[in-house]
């Protein structure tokens, strides 16, 4: 068996080789978005559910909402991926700076989406008394459809809420591996790291790509279907 | 299934270095990646709550000993079966036999140095921790009236009871068992050592590969549910309620989405165990290894789609129901397959009745009248009838406790002499052995009998003609309790007093054998390489010693 003595960077003991690593921890990571998967899954599931039971109110929830600014923030977290994706590139051909103006980049790119989120949309809500539990307001131009509006804006911050969260926790992952990129930790030969986490900063962005329609979209406002 | 490298050095215990005496000091075991001081972190926080959720029961049972209740205010009562179901089915059985002996076995089983994320499987540990701490301040801080089952809008709306920091224990040790089943799909997958093809595997390993698929696609949808639950407690927005406008039994297909799943987390890994133990104690290979292996699988799929049985008296759509009735009745077949194939595999068998086989003798009994009775509540008319009485209750013990503990005892007896490197007294064993089964029997058949002449349980008082059940019962759980206070006294004992047991003691066939006992921090001297099948008992000459 493998010799212990070489100990290539970034290998862990109970392996037998690199390779067996990498697939380990590829593997690894999609047994997790599998799981994550059924995390969302089961939540995406319930609104799918009220939606169909309260669908005027989930409609008119929907038009609060600022369109412009979901549609910008797809735009942000699809170039965010591109250049994640443009990182580990740069790692596999060996390209050091390269990688770490990727990395940044994409945390810029996540963090703008969190600041457009957080003082564009939510405090947005906030103000106009769309917040459940802190002061929302039901009113009177909704109709008898009113009273179950509250129930889509409860959705609507937990569903971004949980999709922040993963935003969050990535861009702390992603700076840990900006630190070992510019340290040099990453080679043609080892960069698992960067590309478990990849697999990751995708899955949150696909998670948004179905948040967005189901959110922001229902009801067909655009298309002289709406109210 | 024997290696090519069997050259065990005879070196006495204490003077080799093993993963035990490796290291010392608390620090060491805090801090600890060695999958095998995990399994004891595990085992020893497990075995904490099994006494403290033995405790709730035990108190309950004194309870019942009198139509009027002989010992709690009814609010206490609901309290103490809530605690009980709580604690012991997501801090016991849930983690019992994959946390410890999973986790100790599936290396050493498969060939590997440790599990393939070994900081991971520590974090798993702590993460159980502080969801134990979480539910045991729920206890401290007044207790949880709900039922274990949550059910809505009881519990989002009027319980007033710790609700919360019960939900949140029990969302967090959710992501203990998450993250313990990737990490052992991940190793069986990737970690087995040269030759040790799928077809090779013991069949515990297919089991907890079967277990971690639930885990993985199961856990995540109760802790999306409880989060909602905590989420309409604190904003009272109606997810749930349906005064508000929520739907109450949406709240019960998550939650049995997951819930019913979770029973075959609970006994799959337990059918494993069995597997291990009737192949040797009647060393003969098992009756139709792929079967006993596909099962395994068959059951973790099925048990995705038959939650709708817990349901058929909510409201649910008759044709719903027709279509979970079926659904059932088929999750009963890999079952039964597996039943025959153990019975199979003693036919003709030298069978020894040491302590581990008592209790999978125990559990091939105790789990088919479980499974049997299973089928009544399977079956629309019959479930009308017997749901939500002591039926259930005796049908669900007689797998939890019947099945899963059985075969959780039975493994720790088995698999002890290479945890410790010491055996314990035979005799004790044995004798532990049958008080259990007996007071086990004494405790829950009454329970089906009461169950089927209409005592409703979760009752704190009952009609006066139900007596004589429930005093046997009381009866049988005093046994069952100092029945499972014995094997505490002298599993500790022999951990420091016992014997030194040699590397096989069980001549039993496994890779795990094969290492020292108690094994080296790297399992083995020599990453070793399998030319055999798993069982390969009728070709070896069986030395015991």
């Amino acid at each position: 068996m493998t010799v212990h003595s070489a100990h290539p960077p970034g290998f862990a003991h109970q392996f037998e080789d690199m390779e067996q690593q990498r697939e380990a921890d590829s593997l690894g990571m999609w047994v997790f978005l599998l799981t994550e998967i059924m995390f969302f899954g089961g939540l995406f599931a319930t609104y799918i559910i009220y939606r169909a039971l309260y669908l005027p109110a989930f409609e008119i929830g929907s038009h609060q909402l600022e369109v412009r600014f979901g549609a910008l923030n797809t735009a942000v977290l699809i170039g965010s991926s591109l250049t994640m994706a443009l990182a580990i590139h740069s790692a596999q051909v060996g390209k050091r700076r390269a990688q770490v103006g990727f990395l940044i980049t994409t945390m810029i790119l996540g963090a703008a989406f969190l600041a457009i989120k957080f003082t564009f949309e939510w405090h947005h809500d906030y103000v106009e008394h769309l917040v459940p539990g802190l002061g929302f307001v039901i009113r009177p131009e909704w109709g008898a459809a009113g009273q179950h509006v509250p129930m889509f804006f409860c959705f609507y911050f937990f569903m971004t809420g949980l999709h922040a969260l993963h935003m969050i926790i990535g861009i702390g992952v992603l700076t840990v591996l900006t630190i070992m990129a510019h340290r040099g930790r990453f080679t043609p030969e080892y960069y698992a790291p960067l590309e478990v986490s990849g697999l990751y900063w995708h899955f949150v962005d696909i998670v948004w790509i179905f948040l967005f329609p189901l959110l922001y979209l229902i009801g067909g406002r655009y298309m002289g279907a709406g109210h | 299934m024997s290696t090519a490298t069997i050259d065990v050095p005879e070196v006495p215990t204490g003077s080799r270095v093993n993963y035990l005496n490796a290291q010392y000091g608390v620090k060491s075991w805090l801090f600890t990646t060695d999958h095998k001081r995990i399994a004891l972190l595990y085992l020893v926080s497990i075995t904490l709550m099994f006494f403290i959720g033995g405790f709730f029961a035990v108190l309950m049972r004194l309870h019942l000993i009198e139509p009027q209740g002989a010992l709690v205010q009814p609010e206490t009562y609901n309290k103490l079966f809530t605690m009980h179901g709580v604690i012991m089915v997501f801090f016991f059985l849930v983690p019992s036999i994959p946390a410890t002996l999973g986790n100790f076995l599936v290396p050493l089983m498969i060939g590997a140095r440790d599990l393939a994320f070994p900081r991971l499987n520590l974090i798993s540990w702590y993460i159980y921790v502080v969801g134990a701490c979480f539910t045991l301040y729920a206890v401290i801080s007044g207790g949880v009236d709900t039922g274990w089952t949550f059910y809505t809008p009881y519990s989002s709306s009027f319980s007033h009871t710790s609700v919360i920091p019960t939900a949140v224990g029990v969302f967090i040790t959710g992501f203990s068992s998450i993250l313990t089943g990737l990490n052992f799909v991940v190793t069986i997958h990737k970690m087995r050592a040269p030759g040790m093809t799928w077809f090779r595997l013991p069949l515990f390993i297919w089991a907890i590969y079967a277990t971690s698929i639930i885990f993985i696609l199961g856990t995540p949808v109760i802790a999306i549910t409880l989060f909602l639950l905590a989420l309409e407690r604190l904003l009272h927005i109606g997810i749930f309620d349906p005064a508000i406008g929520g739907d109450p039994i949406l709240f019960q297909h998550l939650f049995w989405f997951y819930s019913h799943p979770a029973v075959y987390i609970m006994i799959l890994p337990g059918m494993g165990v069995m597997s291990e133990l009737v192949t040797c104690f009647s060393r003969k290979r098992i009756f139709g290894y792929s079967f006993v292996a596909f099962s395994s699988l068959s059951i973790a799929i099925i048990s995705f789609l038959v939650w709708g049985h817990h349901m058929f008296v909510t409201g649910q759509s008759i044709y719903a129901g027709l279509i979970f009735s079926v659904l059932s009745f088929l999750v009963a077949i890999p079952s039964a397959v597996k039943v025959f194939n153990w019975t199979a595999t003693l036919y003709k068998g030298s069978i020894s009745y040491d302590a581990p086989m008592l209790y999978a003798l125990g559990f091939i009994g105790l789990f088919t009248m479980g499974g049997l009775t299973g089928l009544f509540l399977a079956s629309l008319a019959t479930d009308v009838h017997l749901n939500g009485t002591y039926f259930i209750v005796a049908h669900f013990h007689y797998i939890m406790v019947g099945g899963a503990v059985m075969a959780y005892l039975g493994g720790i007896h088995f698999w002890w002499p290479k945890i410790t490197g010491r055996l314990y007294p035979d005799g004790w064993a044995r004798f532990a052995a049958l008080v259990i089964f007996v007071g086990f029997n004494l405790t829950f058949f009454p329970q089906f009998m009461l169950g089927y002449l209409g005592m409703p349980r979760r009752y704190a008082v009952y009609p006066a003609e139900f007596q004589v059940f429930n005093v046997m019962s009381s009866a049988g759980a005093s046994i069952l309790g100092i029945g499972y206070l014995i094997p505490l006294i002298y599993l500790t004992w022999s951990m420091r007093y016992g014997p030194a047991a040699g590397p096989n003691p069980w001549g039993a066939k496994g890779l795990e054998w094969t290492t020292p006992s108690p094994p080296p921090t790297e399992n083995f001297e020599e990453i070793p390489v399998v030319t055999e099948d798993a069982y390969d008992y009728a070709e070896s000459t069986v030395n015991r010693g």
